[in-house]
């Protein structure tokens, strides 16, 4: 409750009552006005275009709640479909917003925005200066203002003289008091009006969440099938392969063993060589699909190893009291591989602190670099195939790297832990 | 030289009895869990134990926990640990309290007799045998490390082989120079190290576990 944060809400009052008129209001009545006129034709093409600059200005107000309140609030509308040219591309367009509970939503919500709205954040706005104002009527403005004929009350106190004058002053010091402790508060409960109507219903929330989790589904039996197949390839053309030649020089070692011994010995110590790169390849098979330490120690010593193998210098605190359900583990390990890998190739980076801990139900994993950031979920597939592939396990990621570094990645990925080992 | 041995897989197991058994050990407990194997550890207290890292009940580290156990209650047990992978994070771990005699190899290491069983002889007599994937697998990073750093190229490269457990003398065979020049080469490296004189054994596992921890 200081002067600063005062001032802050009191300016963000200002923008947001700026807002309510010139958006919500307007855009409120355009909506209302293009839907009644879906009789005439024309508001079938205008209801989706005026739905669209509706969006985009619920959508910034969001982006708002969240940067200035830090209201999280999620987008609730329904993908849009591929629609085909013509009129009936505009009537799937109409249909595919009018069928669309958020519109509605969003309607209620600049109405509500334009009054309610409107009037919490004007009153935050100008809580502030009435304290002040009394006090320059105090110190004489009243004079010009009473002598011009005026008529001024400042509240409930009608000022003619400097007696009243001063006690306009006094009061102003409780709307003083008032304005710092109640603009801030206001503001918040204008976030709170915006986050009830604008955020997805409890329905639509389970729906997006579902349509997530679907992607997010098909891709992993995707992935899942393109793993498999060059598991088949690399046992088919490695490890069989090496043991069939293997097979075939026995053959031949037996028949040459009395023959021709030396050629034999020869050929024995071919295949020796020949099991031993088998055994490699198995090896590094089994590394790609389920490393070794993974499956012997648990996650943070799994991400320790790949952390000495990583030609960055890197520091890893790893909290893990437990061990992680196998699947999640095994996706968590894959992923901050392909982090630290990014890091080394991209990011210039030479030291990378890895912080890994389970605490409520979830795993958070935040890696950092000191590299020269600009990384991006756009760019190539990297990250955002990375960010899918949680998300099978309902896991978000969250990239925050600006230009000159430095980048971090945050991931979290809700999971069970069993009890330690023995 | 009485050997305790823990492996799990019948075959394997056996294959190693009569390796060993050929080359004039004694097995005194053969052991295929990771309790009976701290149990063997402790009461046997063997001349070197041969361990697999993966063992029952619990199918994950039994066999090193096991090693590393008894080598708290019994410092200086020498133990040679097997592995179908090898992990610089184990091979730390299994140095660290730099008092020698352990080993950390690749199973497939069994297959040049005469090597694998050079490697348990030096790991026995307090020595170290680390494989050289593990080796590898270092030289393979880039040498951000300061110290290490200060190293040159012949030096890292017998580091390397000190680290693998060769004496002098091996490593003279293998670099084709003379016994004085590796000797030359050590102390400058124990120097660049930062080691003190003592015992030259035991600056020699004090080196490798500064070339493990890349410090």
């Amino acid at each position: 409750m200081n002067i600063r944060t005062t001032a802050l809400a009191a300016v963000r009052g200002l923008g947001l009552a700026l807002l309510a008129m010139v958006g919500s209001l307007v855009l409120f009545i355009l909506m209302v006005v293009s839907i009644s006129l879906t009789p005439v034709v024309i508001g079938v093409v205008l209801v989706p275009l005026v739905a669209r600059l509706a969006r985009s200005h619920a959508n910034l107000r969001r982006r708002l709640a969240y940067r200035w309140f830090g209201v999280e609030i999620k987008e609730p509308y329904r993908p849009k479909p591929h629609f085909q040219g013509g009129l009936i591309g505009a009537l799937e367009r109409y249909r595919w917003v009018m069928m669309d509970r958020a519109t509605w939503r969003d309607l209620l919500w600049m109405i509500c925005d334009a009054t309610a709205g409107f009037t919490l954040a004007i009153f935050a706005f100008s809580l502030p200066f009435y304290g002040p104002y009394g006090w320059v009527l105090a110190l004489g403005v009243w004079r010009p203002i009473v002598h011009s004929g005026g008529n001024e009350w400042y509240t409930f106190v009608p000022i003619s003289d400097q007696a009243t004058a001063t006690i306009a002053g006094l009061v102003g010091f409780v709307y003083a008091g008032l304005g710092l402790w109640l603009t801030p508060k206001t503001m918040h409960l204008h976030s709170r009006l915006t986050a009830a109507l604008l955020a997805p219903t409890h329905e639509r929330e389970l729906e997006l969440r579902v349509a997530r989790l679907t992607e997010t589904r098909s891709d992993a039996l995707d992935s899942q099938a393109a793993e498999l197949r060059r598991i088949e390839r690399d046992l088919h053309d490695g490890a069989q392969a090496r043991l069939v030649a293997m097979g075939m020089s026995l053959g031949a070692i037996e028949h040459l063993l009395e023959r021709d011994p030396k050629k034999a010995k020869v050929l024995l110590s071919e295949a020796r060589e020949s099991s031993s790169k088998a055994l490699t390849e198995l090896r590094d098979l089994v590394r790609g699909i389920h490393p070794p330490v993974l499956a012997e120690r648990g996650l943070g010593d799994a991400v320790r190893a790949l952390a000495m193998a990583s030609p960055l210098q890197t520091e890893v605190s790893a909290e893990i009291p437990g061990r992680i359900e196998a699947p999640v583990e095994s996706a968590a390990y894959f992923a901050v591989s392909e982090i630290l890998t990014n890091a080394a190739k991209h990011s210039g980076a030479r030291r990378v602190w890895l912080d890994l801990r389970h605490e409520n139900g979830m795993l958070r994993i935040v890696i950092t670099d000191d590299g020269q950031g600009g990384a991006a979920m756009s760019h190539g597939t990297g990250i955002s195939g990375i960010e899918r592939r949680i998300g099978t396990f309902d896991g978000v990621l969250a990239l925050n790297s600006p230009v000159g570094g430095p980048t971090m990645v945050t991931m979290e990925l809700p999971c069970e832990l069993s009890s330690p080992q023995p | 030289m009485r050997v305790v041995l823990a492996e799990d897989l019948f075959l394997l197991r056996d294959g190693l009895i009569r390796l060993l058994e050929a080359y004039d050990f004694e097995i005194a407990a053969a052991v295929d869990n990771g309790p009976e194997l701290t149990r063997a550890l402790l009461t046997v207290k063997p001349d070197v134990a041969v361990v697999d890292v993966r063992l029952p009940p619990t199918f994950t580290d039994e066999g090193l926990q096991a090693a590393l156990h008894a080598r708290r209650e019994v410092p200086g047990l020498p133990v040679l640990v097997l592995s179908q992978h090898v992990e610089q994070l184990y091979a730390r771990e299994l140095l660290a309290d730099g008092s020698g005699g352990v080993g950390y190899l690749l199973k497939d290491r069994v297959f040049d007799a005469d090597q694998f069983v050079d490697a348990v002889r030096r790991v026995a007599a307090g020595g170290t045998a680390m494989d050289p994937q593990v080796i590898s697998q270092l030289l393979a990073r880039k040498s951000r490390d300061e110290p290490l750093g200060d190293l040159t190229p012949r030096e890292r490269e017998v580091l390397g082989l000190m680290a693998e457990g060769r004496s002098n003398v091996a490593i003279a065979q293998r670099l084709v120079v003379t016994e004085r020049a590796i000797a030359k080469h050590t102390s400058n490296i124990f120097l660049k190290l930062d080691l003190p004189p003592s015992d030259d054994d035991n600056r020699r596992v004090l080196a490798v576990l500064a070339y493990l921890n890349g410090s």
